[in-house]
């Protein structure tokens, strides 16, 4: 039964998870617009912030504590992963670029099942976003209000970052044409590391904050890095507006759908991606000629 | 004559026999030493199941991470009919399956065949959780949701008055080893037709392989049905063995498992999968059970996987492969069997401009341009040209950088659009044809840049232009063997013998000089026997040797075609050229004979910036 205030909530609940969406969507999408290369280990960086910031909350009881530790924890895997795997796969085939990424995807969540289990772990939000909500007409869960906020704030920064800071400057010219951004002089080598960091870290940030909505599993990136795939090829591959717009977008196709019947939402999700790739084949907000 | 198929097809008898072999003999040395039948049993289908995904991936190169979905789709179609629909004939409800499965790829690659590489990977994976989210839940009725179908029947035969029904164990392996038989001999026919060698050319250059004449989205399309077919039969088969139709077999995992398993094995060899599964079965089994490792056995799988990425990219049949490779030519090589480059002769061209299809007198123009113009965004690369060639000339196009005849020649063989303007060629309009079927009429063009299938050798590289010459834009002759597709000899050695490169034509396209390179792609363009032949500066980047033995090959070439020549190279051009059109800021500035654009004052002034006017 469809009420008004059932409404309202799953447009909340397709904002958060929008939001979710295209935080990690436009990790992913900045570092294939800078280094070329196509990430699928996205899925189990997310995973594995969520892993971290647990790991952190279990010994500190801070929230605050596991957000950083889980952002920072990415940061360095991400950069490692850089230095010692991907950047040999700059000169390689796009395929060869997925099928490492993939590999390596499989290594970090077969590593948390080693240590942690496949049973589900749980993170309990702070005690002020404990508890719900009243927004007047109806009640909602307040820690969901804070991640849409906070996950706001984050992409606000990332924006900041690429549009307001030299290492942006950079980065989107790197997008543009890494070779040119090479022969004038700028360390790319450098820049590709920060920047695979950095993708890292808003995937592993996305899924600390996600960590008190759903419970834990080594498998939960794995449902995610799809539904990053989907909000990709909508936004347009590359493009940090078109993550965010395709993440709204996606979020609130599956939270609308579910509420008429749950099972098509994925369905529909993808019936919306051919639909985009059918009128525009480069995205909503991707330019033409990338592939 | 040491055609093509002729080494290979010795070869090619001994691989069936020694696979029909192996699996005669796997269950007599595998039951002695332990081994279950149901791994051997498992082994073959997921054998079976990566000999269509290395044909897509290995050949064809295109990654896709949702075979599951024909896996599933194949699985289910043949176990509801043998369960639910009271079927009894067990292969015709798998052959049924296989056709659901082929009919879903068709669909599929409609929409995930729009884009490539990383944009056909990210689609395959959303498409392939599309099927798993459709078996659960919208069409559970009859798939039976998260149970799955179970009571799926194993075959029977009836032949002859004797009647055979097919068991569990070994027995059950005697019928997945004919199928996989089967399989492997089609696949192997598959690699050794004209579309086998035309897949491997989409692989290593796409645009080349649109180029010379092939329809490039019609031959992915076809490697995407024919590995969606093979997944299907083997999701059938994954039921049968099972007496269950499980519906993990539409996860995302069966598809990833399918990758490893076949990088591992080796991608491009059809037997990697084989090879891949029986490792990643058997070392699965032998760490859970032997040693107790638990769930690690899937990191230790994992860590071998990105290891073989990062340092055995073919897997391990390819690195055997490779082994022997480096050892033949070590023995061969210490047995002073050595090749010397032929130079070019002044060879009489057995390549003429041959069975071209409209052969049809005719006495205007072979092409011309009306008022072609380019613009992009808001620069006018080429603005209202007007270019008409006569039959049999031979005309230059010159002017600085930036003048616009790269764009003019892009525009000509229909890798561009124009923005406006009309291009004629033998009377008939082909503005908005796209490059494959503008080659087909028989217009195609050198590169600039070489563009070469890399990784082949000489004579692949013209077989397959000269197949196109052959069988036209688009034919699914892929049970034919490439040796029996008339006249593609004499083509391909004609054109050798043209180009300068008979003696060279076992090397690969990478061992080759400079010059060899440029003139096996003048080759690629001359193999298609076009009646006209662009030629994209095919002096650029020549010491004085190369350049010469150029030269003499234009000068060759040029009998009985009509040649458009755009070179830097004065000197060249002037000697070789009947005409010359001088291109300038994109519009024509001139047109005339040599002697006639030396004087021209407005071309002087073009090139020396107005010193000698």
């Amino acid at each position: 039964m469809i009420t008004w205030p059932n409404f309202v909530s799953q447009l909340f609940n397709g904002l958060a998870l929008g939001a979710l969406l295209a935080l990690i969507s436009s990790g992913l999408t900045i570092i294939y617009g800078t280094l070329g290369v196509l990430n699928l280990a996205h899925g189990a960086m997310f995973m594995l912030g969520g892993y971290a910031g647990y790991v952190a909350y279990e010994a500190t009881g801070s929230f605050t504590v596991a957000v950083v530790a889980g952002s920072l924890f990415l940061v360095v895997v991400g950069v490692l992963m850089e230095r010692v795997i991907i950047r040999y796969f700059y000169s390689r085939p796009a395929e060869d670029q997925i099928l490492v990424t993939f590999g390596i995807g499989i290594c970090l969540v077969e590593v948390i099942r080693l240590f942690f289990g496949s049973l589900s772990k749980t993170v309990s939000p702070p005690d002020w976003a404990a508890g719900i909500t009243s927004l007047g007409f109806m009640f909602y869960p307040t820690y969901r209000l804070a991640v849409v906020g906070i996950i706001a704030a984050a992409l606000v920064a990332l924006f900041l970052v690429l549009f307001r800071t030299r290492l942006g400057l950079i980065v989107r010219a790197g997008i543009e044409d890494s070779a040119m951004v090479d022969a004038l002089g700028i360390d790319v080598d450098r820049v590709f590391m920060i920047v695979f960091g950095i993708g890292a870290m808003a995937a592993g940030f996305a899924g600390i904050v996600n960590a008190p909505v759903v419970s834990l599993t080594p498998d939960v990136g794995d449902a995610i890095l799809v539904e990053t795939f989907v909000v990709v090829v909508i936004g347009g591959v590359g493009s940090f507006t078109g993550a965010i717009l395709g993440g709204l977008i996606s979020g609130e196709i599956l939270s609308l759908t579910s509420m008429v019947d749950p099972s098509y939402s994925g369905v529909m999700l993808f019936a919306v991606m051919t639909l985009v790739l059918m009128l525009r084949p480069q995205g909503l907000l991707g330019t033409k000629g990338r592939t | 004559m040491r055609g093509l198929g002729l080494m290979l097809g010795r070869h090619a008898v001994l691989v069936e026999i020694l696979t029909a072999a192996g699996l005669v003999a796997a269950p007599f040395v595998l039951s002695p030493l332990g081994f279950a039948p149901g791994t051997a049993n498992h082994i073959l289908i997921w054998g079976l199941f990566g000999v269509g995904f290395d044909l897509l991936f290995g050949y064809t190169g295109l990654l896709s991470f949702g075979q599951s979905a024909f896996y599933g789709t194949g699985g289910f179609v043949a176990a509801y009919l043998l369960t639910r629909a009271g079927m009894s004939n067990v292969v015709l409800a798998l052959v049924i399956g296989m056709i659901a499965a082929a009919i879903a790829g068709y669909g599929v690659g409609l929409i995930a065949l729009r884009r490539t590489g990383i944009y056909f990977a990210m689609i395959t994976v959303a498409i392939a959780e599309t099927f798993f989210f459709l078996e659960n839940s919208p069409l559970s009725a009859w798939t039976g949701g998260e149970n799955g179908l179970p009571g799926v029947p194993t075959p029977h035969f009836d032949l002859f008055g004797f009647h055979y029904q097919v068991g569990t164990d070994w027995s059950m392996y005697g019928f997945l080893a004919v199928c996989y038989f089967v399989g492997i001999v089609i696949a192997l026919r598959i690699v050794r037709s004209p579309v086998g060698a035309i897949l491997t050319a989409i692989r290593e250059n796409p645009l080349r392989a649109a180029a010379v004449g092939h329809n490039v989205h019609g031959y992915k399309l076809t490697a995407f049905v024919i590995a969606a077919a093979y997944a299907g039969f083997s999701g059938g088969l994954l039921g049968v063995l099972q007496a269950f139709m499980p519906p993990e077999a539409f996860t995302f995992d069966t598809s990833g498992q399918l990758i490893m398993q076949t990088v591992i094995g080796g991608t491009g060899t059809l037997f990697g999968p084989l090879v891949g599964a029986a490792v990643w079965l058997s070392l699965r089994d032998f760490l859970q059970q032997s040693l107790n490792l638990g769930a690690a056995w899937k990191l230790v799988l994992g860590l071998i996987f990105v290891l073989l990425v990062c340092f055995l990219r073919r897997g391990l049949v390819g690195g055997l492969r490779n082994a022997v490779e480096w050892f033949t030519a070590r023995w061969r090589a210490s047995n002073g069997v050595a090749e010397a480059p032929a130079p070019v002769a002044a060879v009489v061209a057995t390549v003429g401009p041959s069975r071209r299809r409209d052969e049809t007198p005719f006495s205007g123009p072979v092409l011309e341009a009306r008022g072609v113009t380019k613009s992009f965004g808001g620069l006018v690369a080429n603005r209202d040209i007007q270019f008409s060639v006569s039959q049999g000339e031979l005309r230059g196009v010159i002017g600085p950088n930036g003048a616009g005849k790269s764009t003019f020649f892009k525009m000509l063989t229909g890798e561009l659009p124009p923005t406006s303007g009309h291009i004629i060629f033998h009377g008939r309009d082909i503005t908005g044809l796209d490059i494959a079927s503008v080659c087909q009429l028989g217009l195609t063009k050198s590169y600039q840049v070489n563009q070469l299938f890399n990784r082949l050798t000489v004579r692949a590289n013209v077989v397959i232009a000269a197949l196109a010459e052959r069988r036209g834009r688009f034919s699914l002759d892929f049970l034919r063997r490439i040796e029996r597709v008339p006249g593609l000899d004499a083509q391909v050695e004609g054109t050798l013998a043209l180009v300068g490169l008979a003696a060279r034509a076992d090397v690969p396209v990478s061992d080759l000089a400079y010059g060899e390179k440029r003139r096996l792609e003048i080759g690629l363009a001359l193999a298609s026997s076009p009646s006209l032949l662009l030629l994209d500066e095919p002096l650029a980047g020549m010491s004085p040797r190369e350049r010469a033995e150029t030269v003499t090959l234009l000068k060759n070439i040029r009998r009985g075609r009509t040649l458009v020549v755009v070179d830097h190279d004065m000197d060249a051009i002037f000697e070789l050229a009947e005409r010359i059109t001088v291109l300038h800021e994109g519009a024509v500035l001139a047109e005339g004979t040599p002697a006639e654009i030396q004087r021209n004052k407005f071309v002087q002034e073009a090139y020396l910036g107005g010193v000698a006017a």
